[in-house]
């Protein structure tokens, strides 16, 4: 396909800086960028057009990994798609549970008791903790530091995937949640884990920061770069870090007070240059801001029943009717639409995945850098393909 | 100053690398066929099917209802009911599986079966060396490959199976106090003139 043919039309009202013209005598050079190339954190390929380092178009192409969630999800049960959500975001399979948790609750009125909404919460700000860390990680490596700072999210991601498994059984397909409430009770000595753990949080926080902060290599590669205005993320629909990054106060748990988000006390970091810095600051405060909600349940979490006894492992039909559950998860608004006919399969079933939408205004963020920025901005943006392409 | 963020962060990895050294709790790799790491109880790998008593194929719990298959998310299992029937462990007559395959390739450790079982008849092992030359029958795993013995779950999952035991004895002996009841009024009507030959109970 030639570029000409890719072009796509100007939206009145957008102030995107689209359609860069090559300058006078040069010619364009088009590059498939992927679906195997190592940047691209999966199988997912990025049509370039470049007028030397200078990049005039970019065309993200999905759909190497798609698996049928959707429709696969409307053949079978509502309790045998929860393994299958654990497959979308594979970094974070806890708050895809919950999302999925959520909407089927809504859908079947049910109530979750206090302690599950605790476990909830406990198990989302580890999980929310780990994926900004190794996150972070990815996109530094991205940046040619192979190695280092992502090992060190690691060696902290791998003490929360233990507490994982000894709770859920696995250490990244959990499968944990369930239709009001949780699969099983966490033991004290669990708790007493996830306390240790907690503990240790805050000094690696301050170690990654004093690693990668002040780094004048990484400013230099990140300071300016791959800017994402307000208006325009919010256009496209961004979510998560990457639109708290452009300065928008937009978080979920603040806006929904979904789950018992409400009794926590924690703030919401912003951006105001809204460049890949600003989404690597943001991800590493709000980190920290986990850490402190992290402690708050720890301390609060009480005794009592894990699941709404209204809800049926077996020959569950919620009524007729339709929802839609939405977190925040790590990456953005995840979202679970579902439509029930009174039957035992949903009629339908539609996940509204951050990383597909966020993807979706790379081209914007990626005009007029150049192309080694493109892998930056890229992993700025924290995708996971298998939730893109679901 | 130019260059301090990044003798900043080479303190950072100077004082890992000495600590390496220092702390045993660092070195965290282990040299994996040799040494293991400490089995997590909870962890799930692959069903089994749970049987009591020395025999296998008398004492296995599955009474071949099909619920695990028609609920698996993958569809690996294979179920064929029985035609005749043997009695379960209160000793009431029962079909058994003729046939049940699970494909270890297709599986996805989910634990969906294991929670829809209303007869503690499958269960999750811990074995996760699963791994074999032969693509097609070596991963298929018929019943007698998969039955083991109740003590076998014991060792695995401690706490989970000794719940599983206090619940089937207790219901086992509600069972049987039915039964019992069950049969004394049956006993007393009969003791009565002109009673009517009363069903006995379950």
């Amino acid at each position: 396909m030639s570029v000409a043919e890719t072009k796509t039309e100007k939206v009145e009202g957008w102030n995107r800086p689209h359609e860069l013209e090559p300058e006078e005598g040069n010619d364009l050079l088009e590059v498939a960028m992927g679906p195997h190339h190592p940047s691209t954190h999966g199988v997912f390929r990025m049509d370039v057009a470049l007028d030397g380092e200078r990049i005039v178009r970019l065309k993200p192409v999905f759909g190497y990994l798609h698996r049928n969630h959707e429709k696969l999800g409307e053949g079978q049960t509502y309790l045998a798609s929860m393994p299958y959500t654990d497959r979308l975001d594979y970094f974070c399979s806890l708050t895809n549970n919950w999302a999925y948790a959520l909407a089927v609750e809504k859908l079947a009125g049910l109530q979750v008791p206090e302690r599950a909404e605790y476990l909830r919460v406990i198990l989302a700000e580890l999980t929310r903790v780990q994926n900004h860390a190794s996150s972070v990680g990815f996109l530094i490596q991205d940046m040619g530091a192979s190695g280092t700072p992502l090992m060190y999210a690691f060696k902290e991601r791998e003490k929360i995937l233990d507490l994982f498994e000894e709770l859920t059984g696995s250490r990244m397909m959990c499968n944990y949640m369930r239709f009001g409430g949780c699969r099983v009770d966490a033991s004290p000595a669990w708790l007493d884990g996830v306390q240790k753990v907690v503990a240790g949080l805050p000094a690696f926080a301050d170690e990654y920061e004093a690693l990668l902060r002040t780094n004048e290599i990484l400013m230099a590669r990140t300071q300016g770069v791959g800017v994402l205005p307000p208006e325009l993320a919010v256009n496209a629909g961004a979510t998560g870090p990457l639109l708290r990054a452009s300065g928008v106060n937009y978080d979920i748990r603040k806006v929904d007070h979904y789950g018992i988000y409400d009794r926590f006390n924690f703030r919401v970091p912003l951006g105001d240059h809204w460049d890949v810095y600003d989404r690597f600051m943001v991800r590493l405060l709000e980190l920290r801001e986990s850490i402190k909600i992290l402690e708050q349940a720890l301390k609060d979490i009480p005794q009592g029943p894990i699941m709404d006894p209204k809800s049926k492992i077996r020959g569950f039909r919620p009524k007729a009717g339709e929802a839609y559950g939405r977190i925040e998860a790590p990456k953005g608004e995840l979202g679970f639409y579902l439509i029930s006919d009174g039957g035992p399969n949903p009629y339908r079933y539609r996940v509204r995945p951050p990383s597909f939408v966020n993807l979706t205004i790379l081209e914007d963020m990626c005009l007029g850098q150049n192309v080694a920025d493109v892998v930056l901005i890229l992993g700025s943006v924290d995708i996971v393909l298998g939730e893109v392409d679901r | 100053m130019l260059g301090e963020g990044i003798l900043k962060g080479l303190a950072e990895t100077a004082k890992n690398f000495a600590g390496s050294y220092v702390s045993k709790e660092r070195l965290t790799t282990v040299q994996y066929p040799e040494e293991r790491v400490k089995p997590i109880e909870a962890t799930r790998v692959f069903p089994f099917l749970v049987f009591d008593g020395a025999d296998w194929e008398a004492g296995l719990r599955c009474v071949a209802c099909q619920i695990c298959e028609k609920e698996c998310p993958p569809k690996c299992i294979y179920i064929e009911k029985s035609q005749d029937k043997k009695p379960d462990y209160v000793g009431k007559q029962q079909f058994y599986p003729a046939r049940f395959d699970i494909d270890v390739s297709v599986c996805m450790s989910c634990q969906i079966c294991v929670e829809v079982c209303p007869f503690e008849a499958i269960k999750m092992d811990t074995e996760f060396e699963l791994a074999t030359d032969d693509r097609f029958g070596g991963l298929l795993q018929d019943r007698g490959q998969l039955a083991k013995s109740n003590e076998y779950y014991h060792r695995i999952h401690p706490t989970e199976a000794t719940e599983v035991d206090a619940r089937l004895a207790e219901e086992k002996a509600k069972l049987e106090a039915k039964a019992k009841a069950a049969a004394e009024a049956a006993a007393a009507k009969a003791a009565a003139p002109a009673a009517k030959p009363a069903g006995g109970g379950e």
